[in-house]
């Protein structure tokens, strides 16, 4: 069992404040959905955790298992377990999707796989998620459509198998399909590894195939309202201002 | 999957490349023999006469003396290199062994420096002939048996001049004249050492051979002349490798390659420029193509402190092409790294590629001079540039100069020109995959580079790839 905390987390960007004193707590096989108005302050959260630099955390502390990770370096903080899947994550022309993804496999397996059997197990996890071939011997997100970077994700989510992931909005953009695939996938890993989960939606349709264990409701960067799923209907049905107005 | 591979094994690659071959190499002092120093007429009388030139040559070389002495300098060069005098330079340095055919006879303390550099071993593996160049003389030449059945002649120049006087006559610096500029002049003085290879009709080699060029000492200049004459319909892949240790002071690199593609030849020139970063480099290189003919320009221009490097092609004949893909690399405060290359479309029906990439970092300079000219009469001429430069720091710079001088109305000619600086959220995203900065740093770099890389052979990529990593070792954190 393994426990993702952050305390009091305060984060500026350029000078201005974004995120306003928030505290969580994410433990094993749990699933958090973090849901909230736009400009409220949700992707700020998960690029903070991970470490962007320009996301500066001016107070508080994230640990994972009681080790302090506030300020490690990113690919260290993805070593020791921690995952984000970007809401559009940028292109990167030059490098092959599946020579990165290679690069990924080549790390949580410690290599001694060959390069064409760790080929071959990219390839049937890219069919696993539906990304398809043509994909995979392209530059990274070159070209993609909003659901193919969604899809893309999650297959990273599948060949990293994380501890904790932070999924930003892994919904918006999907296609049913798409939709059913990557809560498989979630699925799939809490059930194999007990991965747990931070969800960053604006709706509740994943959170209904997930069965969110918490919904948090963030507002001008502090968490406003936190609760079951009926927290989640709630919104669904009524709008945000029903929550943020209590 | 090669390509795919090399991209893989990143830390193995790196740890690799932190004992990488050339950074092993130490600056030996061989026996050796220099010509009276200084540049005058009665040092180049002696370097003619210890290779028992003929008449012809010795004039050849005092006409481009004359030359050199006459010629500006180019205006546009760094300080440093506008105010080089050359005499200051040993010009002629002969290594104290002779040329032979087995390793075995050269001496251990310079096989090993062979060795080090992987040479030996890769052409028993993959070539089909080697000459090796030390300080100004060849040290080694050898053309595996079922080469030379095919007729296929390889050796360094002045021996050609003995036996193939013709020959030499016919094409030595017709192509890259002496009065061309004032480093081709200094070349056609002092050359010494190089490849000559002929490949005869229809006889296409399919092992590569290579030139390898190693300047030993400091204070040296190096003038080796490459000339490859590929006949009708033949093919062949010459290698060109250059190696040098680091010195305390600077050495200097004026060599020349001429290459001519008779109708329904291919000729493919692949180089990998490695020398050590107080090398000052120029080399001069052209070729022509025939009807139908094909050459292709490979280059990666990784080491030395200034370099200048232009390939050209002349496309004289029916339907010629050619292509050229060059990589620079500028590492590092002050180094200057000068490309670009040069297309003479002169016939109808001509096509030309170029692709062309920088990278920059650390405050180096990368530039582009690039031509395409399409002559009156070379009609359906196609003609396509494409030039990037990768800038991995603010005090990195980058400049392109691409020119089109074009005289026909139904030319084809396109030009793209991108410059990239290395985002922060790309960076971001790989290191959220686990990947640390450094490895980060090279994936898109070697990402970058990856058209030019599937062109070369796989040890040559690997050995590329390896430079490349080992100069972003230096870079250390990327801001």
């Amino acid at each position: 069992m393994s426990v993702l905390k952050i305390q009091d987390l305060h984060v500026e960007v350029e000078g201005k404040e974004v995120i306003k004193g928030i505290s969580l707590e994410v433990k094993s096989g749990e699933i958090h959905a973090l849901m909230g108005p736009n400009g409220s302050g949700k992707t700020s959260l998960s690029l903070a955790i991970m470490g962007h630099p320009k996301y500066k955390i001016t107070k508080g502390r994230i640990t994972l298992d009681g080790e302090d990770i506030t300020n490690l370096e990113t690919d260290e903080k993805v070593k020791r377990g921690l995952f984000l899947a970007f809401q559009n994550p940028v292109e990167i022309s030059g490098v092959k999707l599946s020579t990165l993804l290679v690069a990924e496999l080549n790390r949580v397996r410690g290599s001694s796989d060959s390069v064409m059997q760790m080929f071959q197990t990219i390839r049937e996890y890219a069919k696993t998620v539906g990304v398809s071939e043509t994909l995979l011997n392209r530059g990274v997100f070159e070209g993609f459509s909003g659901g193919e970077k969604k899809r893309t994700e999650i297959l990273q989510m599948l060949i990293l198998r994380p501890k904790f992931a932070i999924l930003d909005e892994p919904d918006s953009g999907v296609d049913v399909d798409g939709l059913r695939v990557i809560s498989e996938i979630v699925n799939k890993l809490k059930k194999e590894i007990n991965t747990g989960y931070l969800i960053i939606t604006h709706y509740r349709r994943i959170l209904d195939y997930l069965n969110a264990d918490k919904v948090h409701v963030l507002y001008k960067g502090k968490i406003v309202s936190s609760g079951d799923m009926s927290l989640a209907r709630l919104i669904d049905e009524k709008g945000y201002e029903s929550v943020i107005k209590n | 999957m090669p390509e795919e591979k090399l991209s893989l094994d990143i830390n193995e690659i790196l740890n690799a490349s932190i004992d990488a071959k050339y950074e092993k190499l130490d600056e030996k002092e061989f026996h050796r023999r220099i010509v009276s120093s200084g540049l005058s007429r009665s040092t180049i009388e002696e370097i003619s006469k210890l290779k028992k030139e003929p008449e012809w040559m010795l004039r050849l070389r005092l006409k481009s003396l004359e030359l050199f002495e006459k010629l500006p300098t180019p205006n546009w060069l760094p300080d440093f290199l506008g105010s080089l005098d050359v005499s200051s330079l040993e010009l002629y340095v002969k290594p104290g062994i002779e040329k032979t055919n087995n390793w075995d006879e050269i001496p251990k303390e310079i096989r090993e420096y062979y060795d080090k550099l992987g040479i030996p071993e890769s052409e028993k593996k993959y070539l089909g002939g080697l000459v090796a160049v030390l300080e100004s003389e060849p040290i080694y030449s050898n053309v595996k048996e079922e080469l030379k059945k095919k007729g296929v002649v390889m050796m360094p120049p002045e021996e050609a001049v003995q036996k193939y006087p013709d020959v030499i006559k016919e094409y030595f610096m017709k192509i890259f004249p002496a009065s061309d500029h004032k480093f081709a002049a200094l070349h056609g003085a002092l050359w010494s050492g190089g490849v000559f290879v002929y490949v005869p009709r229809g006889v296409r080699i399919t092992t590569p051979v290579e030139g390898f060029f190693v300047i030993g000492s400091e204070m040296e200049g190096q003038f080796e002349h490459t000339l490859v004459v590929a006949d009708e319909g033949s093919y062949i892949h010459f290698i060109e490798g250059c190696s040098a240790p680091q010195f305390k002071k600077f050495s200097f690199h004026d060599g020349m390659v001429e290459l001519y593609a008779k109708k329904d030849a291919h000729i493919k020139f692949t180089t990998v420029q490695n020398w050590s970063k107080n090398v000052i480099n120029f080399n001069n290189k052209r070729a022509w193509a025939d009807e139908n003919a094909n050459i292709e320009w490979v280059e990666g221009s990784l080491g030395s402190k200034y370099s200048f490097v232009y390939p050209s092609t002349i496309l004289r004949g029916r339907n010629a092409t050619s292509t050229s893909l060059v990589v620079t690399m500028a590492s590092g405060e002050g180094e200057w790294k000068d490309s670009g290359s040069k297309m003479i479309h002169a016939a109808p029906n001509t096509r030309s590629k170029v692709v062309n990439k920088n990278i920059g970092f650390n405050g180096g300079v990368n530039i582009y001079r690039g031509l395409i000219r399409v002559n009156k009469g070379a009609t359906g001429a196609k003609a396509y540039v494409k030039c990037d430069s990768l800038m991995l720091d603010e005090k990195t710079k980058a400049y392109t100069f691409p020119h089109n001088q074009v005289f026909e109305d139904d030319a084809d000619v396109a030009h793209e020109a991108h410059t990239f600086r290395m985002s922060e959220d790309q960076l971001f995203y790989l290191m959220n995959r686990g990947i640390n900065e450094k490895e980060a740093t090279s994936m898109l770099v070697l990402g970058f580079i990856d058209e030019i890389m599937k062109e070369l052979p796989f040890e040559y990529a690997t050995m590329l790839n390896k430079i490349i990593k080992l100069e972003l070792e230096k870079l250390g954190a990327v801001a």
